[in-house]
């Protein structure tokens, strides 16, 4: 275990445990055949393979659940969705714990969870996403200097390319603004 | 023959080829596209990874403006992320009615109501089921023989919604290919992961996945895409992929309507081949050379 996981290993609560019941009632019929481990392309990276995190969404192990840096890892490839013998939605079990980790704001999904909020912060402004903007926005809240060094050169071929401009941040015409809020209101955050 | 068209924001942005050569293509095969009034961000992978209600919101609402539109055409999307989530949406509320009050709520915060009557297609989809390589025959103008082409179809155009193709296997642009004169390049790569948002937040699991595809097109003279988030990843980190893993990976990525566009006499002009990020020199060569005529 890495330093990060040890400061990390204390007790995890989450604010939303209701939540966790729909994951488990997604993954309810699992037989723990293992065929999403074997289909799942991301496998290798992950510490548990998806089987053995479906096993702990219905066992309630919450705490490892979200220690674990499985869930994060799924690309949405849908492959385990297509080939689970019990037909379960696997992918959207896995964009599931991916939205309780967001909304509580867990620091090992904070790097993928900064990216998708800067994103929709883009989105709800312009409508569209500006991808300089949103890039600016992520790397600001990451407060990594480092971060934005991996992007510099892809993002200066774009720019070459006439693709993308420099945008500074803007506040926009909020044109999604109604429909990011009913949304807030609706999902109680 | 006539489609509303939804291009997503990549394709006003890196992935600007993709939409000027669909729009090139479509136009020499007579066919008329009218893009969405006012559309907006479909909420890309960002939304299903923070809120559910968002993930089917902001693709509902592109949808319930297509209806405004009052066009009998189906919807041709470009951009398989985009073309999922709108997908999604439609087919999640033929089959839970609640999900589309939920959803006709929040739409009302913006005078707009989702029925639910508009049929959503891929590019891809729409160039082999609806054109086919038949229609394209006749209109060949440039052999692209002595090429060899991989057809990379990524996961969400595929799966989970099987309409068009097999998700295990699949072979739709194989046909597609050899109208062109082009060989198909043999590789069981075509619906494998490209990593998708990893090169962003994990760039260390993308660059494996991507090395894969990379690797195994070896022998190609290009791949061929039907996505702007698999174009990216498979072209724009291939110079730190190659010195990472020690070997030569460079290849031409193209979009399929810039591939097929060429066989049917656009110019790499028309169809903004210089606005790629990854041609070699050898494919340029063999575009211009006369082993290509
Ligand atoms: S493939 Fe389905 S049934 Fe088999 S272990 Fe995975 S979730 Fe369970
Ligand atoms: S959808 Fe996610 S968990 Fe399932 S196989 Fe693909 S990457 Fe793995």
């Amino acid at each position: 275990m890495n330093q990060t996981a040890m400061a990390e290993n204390k007790a995890i609560t989450i604010s939303f445990p209701e939540e966790l019941s729909e994951v488990q009632e997604m993954v309810r019929a699992c037989i723990q055949c293992g065929t999403c481990s074997g289909s799942c392309p991301n496998e290798f990276a992950m510490d548990f393979t998806p089987r053995r995190l479906w096993r702990m969404v219905l066992m309630g192990q919450k705490d490892d659940i979200f220690k674990s840096k499985t869930f994060s890892l799924c690309s949405s490839c849908y492959y385990c969705t297509l080939r689970c013998p019990r037909g379960l939605p696997l992918t959207e079990a896995m964009a599931a714990l991916k939205q309780i980790a967001a909304k509580d704001g867990l620091s090992k999904y904070k790097q993928s969870s900064l990216f998708y909020k800067s994103f929709l912060e883009s989105v709800r402004r312009h409508g569209k996403v500006r991808e300089m903007e949103f890039m600016t926005m992520y790397f600001t809240a990451m407060k990594s200097p480092f971060l934005p060094f991996r992007f510099a050169a892809l993002g200066m071929r774009l720019m070459g390319k006439g693709k993308v401009h420099i945008q500074i941040p803007s506040k926009g015409e909020g044109k999604l603004k109604a429909i990011f809020r009913k949304v807030e209101e609706m999902e109680g955050r | 023959m006539n489609y509303l068209y939804y291009p997503g924001c990549s394709l006003e942005g890196s992935a600007l080829e993709y939409n000027l050569s669909t729009i090139a293509f479509m136009e020499a095969m007579g066919i008329e596209l009218t893009e969405i009034e006012d559309w907006t961000c479909c909420g890309a992978s960002a939304a299903e990874s923070v809120s559910h209600l968002l993930s089917l919101a902001l693709p509902a609402r592109n949808l319930a403006l297509a209806e405004t539109m009052e066009l009998d055409a189906d919807l041709m999307i470009p951009c398989s992320a985009c073309y999922l989530n709108l997908r999604n949406v439609a087919e999640k509320i033929k089959k839970e009615p609640d999900i589309l009050n939920e959803i006709n709520t929040v739409l009302k915060e913006d005078n707009l109501e989702l029925k639910g009557d508009i049929q959503v297609r891929h590019l891809l989809d729409v160039v082999a089921t609806d054109l086919g390589a038949d229609s394209l025959a006749p209109k060949i103008r440039k052999s692209l023989d002595g090429l060899s082409i991989a057809p990379y179809y990524g996961c969400q155009c595929l799966r989970p919604y099987t309409v068009f193709d097999d998700p295990e296997k699949p072979t739709t642009m194989e046909p597609l290919i050899n109208v062109t004169g082009a060989r198909v390049h043999a590789w069981d790569m075509g619906g494998k992961c490209c990593g998708a948002s990893h090169m962003n937040t994990k760039m260390d699991v993308g660059m494996e996945l991507v090395a894969a595809i990379l690797r195994a097109a070896r022998g190609a003279d290009a791949v061929v895409t039907v996505c702007p988030m698999c174009q990216m990843n498979l072209e724009a980190y291939q110079k730190k992929i190659s010195a990472t893993y020690g070997e030569d990976l460079s290849m031409t990525i193209l979009y399929l309507p810039q591939l097929i566009g060429l066989a049917i006499g656009l110019s790499d002009k028309d169809l903004r081949l210089d606005l790629n990020l990854s041609i070699t020199e050898s494919f340029r060569n063999k575009l211009n050379n006369d082993c290509v005529k």
